[in-house]
């Protein structure tokens, strides 16, 4: 089976986890309409490559972020919220700023097919 | 038919013409390109042809035509979907598919099981009920049967209730049948060469040319194709060739995976699915056991198959059939599946002008092969959205208007 590195638990099964979907920039409560609430809800990126995306290591309700090759199927990295959200300050990849990962991950937990 | 076949055999003569004419010179112009040559390619390039007098067309692939999904899936074939209208668009695919050997000229093995959704909860029998009475009300076969019926019609299944899941009840759907796969692409290519359809297997769409909102062209590296009209019907590849118009889906590429045991002979008549179990099982024409469950857990583009699919398939299924337990496993595959959120298409017109969608076909698309080759060259020719399509719109995501299928097509595809 493949392996997983949780940054809470360490190597584990891949079966353990759940797959919560792409991390995106959550749009401006008070000022989003729902056409743009409906995309950032329902559209995807999809990339054939490079994916970061919302993992949650089911047993322990531990949620992390992964960067995927979906083409080979290798996990290139895991890292936690904390250490996400630095990395975005310095590198600064266009997700907006201040917009809380928590929530995000929040609502990404509906999102498992 | 029983005369020339007397004759072709005492002639002596074998030569036959060949299936498909050879390759076509490739041009740079067109009225309609459709990019992706598996079955709903064929499809609507048929219909185009054919109900709307529309023959320049060219259909690229990248690879074979019907070498994508249409080649991979398990061939169910029915229309006892959840909302009406779900039932109502599978329905008429149903209606064409029965007529479609006929139509086409090429046996298609069409053949009605009838078709068994098993229910092990309370929420699943609920669900089973709902399914059949909003079926029988759109004129669909369906109804609940509980386990005496099913008993009757497939005795080889497990019903006894010393499992960890035992079956409270089904939703049985006569007319659900299977068919042969490759002949559904090839019968509507070879039928749509005939009317002046060009095909170009192994050339790829690269890029599309758009200016001022609307499409322009296609880009292959064999050459740039100036077009009027483009259709892109490309299933696992939809997010990347979608790109190249600029446009974003709600769709996930998430592989789907199948296997087979050896044949042996006719032993299971009905089509048997369990949502529950993540299961079901079909016995093809040729003898074998054809079996898959729902998608892998996670995005990818890769159709490589897995051990702990396997593993988890057949925990549950030798629950359904213990008997299983002696045959052999012949092949394993998959097929990189397009998922929506609501587990229906994404059909008909985009916000560029003149290009055109057909995807969103996930687990659930060959049965859908005929009636969305038939509606979206009604959708490209007319350039409008037929009613029937007006449900599956793009924009319903961003209307909040999604057709729930999930609990019909999540596992029973
Ligand atoms: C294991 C499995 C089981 C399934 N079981 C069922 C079932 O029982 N019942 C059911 O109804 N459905 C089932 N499905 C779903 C069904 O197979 C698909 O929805 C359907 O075949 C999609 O048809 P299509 O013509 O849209 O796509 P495809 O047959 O995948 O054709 C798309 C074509 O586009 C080509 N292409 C991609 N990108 C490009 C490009 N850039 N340029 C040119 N060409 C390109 C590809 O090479 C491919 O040939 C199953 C799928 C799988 C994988």
């Amino acid at each position: 089976m493949k392996l997983m590195r949780c940054p809470l638990n360490g190597e584990r099964n891949i079966s353990e986890f759940v797959c919560g979907g792409e991390v995106k920039a959550m749009p401006d409560p008070d000022k989003a309409s729902d056409a743009d609430w409906g995309r950032y809800l329902f559209f995807e990126d999809n990339p054939d490559g490079e994916i970061v995306e919302w993992w949650l290591h089911a047993p322990s309700s531990y949620w992390f972020i992964a960067r995927r090759d979906t083409r080979t199927e290798a996990v290139l990295e895991t890292m936690t919220v904390q250490e996400w959200r630095e990395r975005q300050g310095t590198v600064g990849s266009g997700q907006a700023q201040g917009q809380s990962a928590d929530s995000q991950a929040h609502g990404a937990q509906g999102t498992n097919g | 038919m029983p005369l020339s076949l007397l004759r072709y055999g005492l002639l002596g003569r074998r030569d036959s013409d060949a299936y498909f004419p050879p390759e076509p010179e490739f041009r740079t112009k067109a009225e309609v390109v459709i990019i992706g040559a598996g079955g709903h390619g064929c499809a609507a390039a048929y219909y185009l042809a054919k109900e709307h007098g529309v023959r320049d067309i060219m259909v690229l692939d990248k690879g074979y035509l019907g070498g994508g999904n249409t080649a991979r899936n398990t061939t169910i074939i029915r229309s006892n979907y959840l909302t009406p209208e779900g039932v109502a668009f599978y329905k008429e695919s149903v209606d064409l598919f029965r007529d479609l050997d006929r139509e086409l000229g090429i046996n298609l093995m069409y053949s009605e099981r009838g078709h068994l959704t098993l229910a092990h909860t309370d929420a699943a029998m609920r669900t089973s009920r709902w399914r059949a009475e909003v079926n029988k009300h759109m004129g669909v076969d369906s109804e609940l049967v509980y386990p005496d019926e099913i008993a009757k019609l497939c005795p080889q299944l497990n019903l006894s209730d010393g499992v960890r899941y035992p079956i409270l009840g089904a939703l049985y759907h006569p007319p659900g049948a299977i068919a042969r796969h490759d002949a559904v692409a090839w019968g509507y290519a070879r039928e749509a060469t005939r009317l002046g359809v060009r095909f170009h297997q192994m050339t790829q769409a690269e890029g599309l040319l758009v200016e001022g909102g609307r499409v322009k062209g296609v880009v292959t590296g064999r050459g740039t194709i100036h077009c009027g009209k483009v259709l892109q019907a490309v299933a696992g590849s939809s997010s990347i060739v979608a790109k190249m118009a600029g446009l974003k889906l709600p769709i996930r590429t998430i592989p789907l995976q199948a296997c087979v045991t050896e044949p042996v002979k006719p032993i299971l008549d009905p089509i048997i699915v369990s949502g529950s179990l993540h299961a079901y099982i079909s016995q093809s024409a040729r003898g074998e056991f054809v079996m898959g469950g729902s998608t892998d857990p996670y995005p990818l583009y890769a159709s490589r198959s897995t051990l702990d699919f396997k593993e988890g398939l057949m925990m549950h299924m030798l629950e359904l059939f213990p008997f299983l337990a002696e045959m052999r496993l012949l092949r394993q595959w998959a097929g990189i599946a397009d998922m929506t959120p609501d587990f229906s298409p994404v059909m008909g017109l985009t916000p560029v002008e003149n290009y055109y969608i057909d995807a969103g076909w996930g687990t659930w698309g060959f049965k859908a092969t005929p009636v969305s080759g038939k509606r979206m060259a009604e959708c490209v020719a007319t350039d409008r959205q037929p009613d029937l399509l007006a449900p599956f719109a793009l924009d319903r995501f961003e209307r909040f208007a999604p057709v729930g299928e999930k609990g019909a097509a999540s596992v029973g595809h």
